[in-house]
């Protein structure tokens, strides 16, 4: 797969004066403050090279429109408007059939299904402007029940090209179901596909169970469970749904763990005597070692993309603040300062931005900084948001938004670093705790 | 001495299903295994007069969880009870109302739970027989969004069991 050259452009719009620009340079959106014009793409129905992938070849691109356009980046042209339909996978295009229906990218492919269930999938993007393929054509195999994710992968392929970043799109999210009053929540673990297709429950309702997350592999969940009563950290295989206490110590009250990039080191809160301090240990719950000491309420862990370092919250200066502090513990920095209370904190994965939970005169908001507490930003603001997660490429963030009062229940909701693009995500009840996978590989 | 947990939140469940006025964790547990129930209000031995006559919780102040004067005078009777009832152990749940991030609220519950058991540790009862349980915002008595409900869920709660079960 050959990438594009990472010329930089200003945002392509759709407005005449700037199409001349846009013949300029190869199509190109900065995912920057710029943004705020969705870029038109068409995508037709994929070719079904024989009639067993005839379904499957409207299901795909149909997935693909709905992960470009669910970015905020793209507006999908409908298919009515369409002046050339492509009939063949190797025919030249008509680009100037797409360029009077304004379409700046096209995305077109076929599919074949072989008489063992594999499925070949191939497609092509091209930068309509410029009346050139953006990239050459690519080609993904699997099996048929597994089109959802090569759909994903093909148009995490396209919003690379465009963008110039990481996709996001064949992600997982692990988080809590909820289902129940207020009073007599009941909260399973459940996993789904970032658009919350492929729900698959990891637990019963027995127990509660809070906060899980990722290893970075993707194969294993860090989560806090009541099964034995009391708080513990717990480890779940994803693929098996085999689980464990993370036996740090006995009786110890754990909770808010996190991996660390190695996907052996764990970070989590142990609170002992009503005090809650932050511990190191691994997933064989081995090499406990205490990384903080303060009569605070220090919780919230979690490491830099690199493992050198370790964001989290603690009240140690009378509210709830951020600090950063070496892998092994030690002196910690401050990097919150503003008005209010903050918590929560995640380190981007790519390292440049940590997300937050911020209260302040009553709402709370997610927002970000940079790592110094820098540029601080605020995305959103509500009764209760809580809680964020980055999406694999660092450029979406999902969280968790209550509604207030007696019938208050919670959903998962995304929205872009740019705070734009603020949407629902699609579960089957209610929802919390949200956890992002990396890319699946 | 070890206190069964799972019995108590079998017992809680019982006692909840049977009073629906007063849901959620916090609501108080029977004594388990043949403690008779909640038993005779009046009758100073049981679980009843325990969460009636004396009551079995303590509320706290905004992100707090210093004991209040009326705080420490319940848990001066929760004591003597804990006392002259040896065979009972408590579990003491934390809880915070829904103002805050999950995490900081499931570690302020469990300073709410502590609070309340170093007072009763002060006042003569063994620690064995006490255990935290912070419980954070995940179990709220009142569901109102305002004042009048947050203030009822800012509480510690003792739920007592007749020991030696397991």
């Amino acid at each position: 797969m050959r990438l594009i050259k990472s010329v930089t452009l200003a945002l392509v719009c759709l407005c005449a004066a700037q199409i001349a620009t846009a013949q300029n340079g190869p199509l190109r959106i900065e995912i920057t403050e710029g943004v705020i014009e969705p870029l038109p793409v068409a995508v037709p129905d994929f070719i079904a090279e024989n009639p067993a992938a005839q379904d499957v070849a409207v299901n795909i691109a149909r997935v693909i429109a709905s992960d470009l356009s669910g970015t905020g980046l793209f507006r999908e042209i409908p298919h009515d408007a369409f002046i050339s339909q492509i009939t063949s996978f190797s025919s030249p295009v008509q680009y100037s059939d797409w360029k009077a229906i304004n379409a700046q990218a096209l995305v077109s492919g076929a599919v074949s299904v072989a008489s063992d269930g594999r499925m070949t999938v191939k497609f092509r993007v091209f930068d309509v402007f410029s009346d050139t393929p953006l990239g050459d054509g690519l080609q993904f195999g699997g099996t048929t029940g597994s089109w959802r994710r090569i759909a994903h992968k093909v148009a995490d392929v396209v919003y690379s090209r465009i963008t110039g970043e990481g996709g996001y799109f064949d992600s997982r999210v692990v988080f809590v179901s909820e289902s129940g009053p207020k009073n007599k929540r009941l909260k399973r673990l459940a996993v789904m596909d970032y658009d919350g297709a492929n729900l698959q429950y990891l637990t019963d309702a027995s127990a509660i169970v809070l906060a899980p997350r990722f290893s970075p592999a993707g194969d294993r969940v860090l989560y806090t469970s009541y099964e034995t009563g009391f708080p513990r950290v717990n480890i779940l295989n994803v693929g098996t749904v085999k689980r464990r206490a993370l036996d740090v110590q006995a009786e110890a009250l754990t909770f808010a763990p996190r991996f660390g990039p190695d996907g052996n080191t764990v970070v989590l809160s142990l609170s002992q005597g009503g005090n809650t301090d932050i511990y190191k240990t691994t997933v064989n719950g081995g090499d406990l070692q205490r990384l903080t000491s303060t009569p605070a309420i220090e919780t919230a862990p979690g490491f830099s993309p690199d493992g050198k370092r370790i964001v989290f919250e603690s009240d140690r200066s009378g509210t709830q603040q951020l600090y950063v502090m070496g892998a092994n513990g030690g002196e910690a920095t401050r990097i919150s300062f503003g008005k209010g209370r903050y918590g929560t904190p995640v380190w981007s994965p790519r390292g440049d931005l940590i997300a937050f939970t911020k209260q302040a005169n009553g709402r709370f908001h997610i927002g970000v900084m940079r790592t110094d507490g820098s540029e601080e930003r605020l995305l959103t603001a509500s009764f209760l948001d809580e809680g964020p997660t980055w999406s694999p490429n660092g450029r979406v963030i999902m969280f968790t938004r209550e509604s207030k009062g007696a019938a208050g229940a919670r959903a998962l909701y995304s929205v872009d670093i740019t705070g734009r693009n603020l949407r629902r995500v699609s579960t089957e009840g209610a929802a919390s705790d949200p956890a992002w996978s990396p890319l699946l590989k | 001495m070890k206190l069964n947990s799972k019995a108590i939140l079998i017992a809680a469940a019982v006692f909840l299903s049977a009073c629906t006025n007063n849901g959620g964790f916090g609501a108080g547990g029977t004594g388990a295994g043949g403690a008779g129930g909640t038993g005779d209000v009046s009758d100073p031995t049981t679980v009843a007069y325990f969460q009636q006559s004396i009551g079995d919780r303590v509320l706290f102040l905004v992100d707090q969880h210093t004991l209040t004067t009326e705080a420490t005078k319940i848990l001066n009777e929760q004591a003597v009870w804990l006392m002259n009832n040896g065979e009972f152990s408590a579990v003491v749940e934390g809880h915070a109302d829904e103002q805050g991030t999950s995490a900081y609220n499931l570690a302020l519950s469990g300073r709410r739970a502590n609070s309340a058991i170093e007072y009763l540790v002060s006042r003569g009862v063994s620690p064995a027989r006490l255990k935290s349980l912070p419980l954070g915002k995940e179990r709220p008595i009142a569901i109102c969004s305002e004042e009048a409900c947050y203030s009822q869920n800012r509480r510690a709660v003792t739920v007592v069991a007749a020991a030696g079960l397991s």
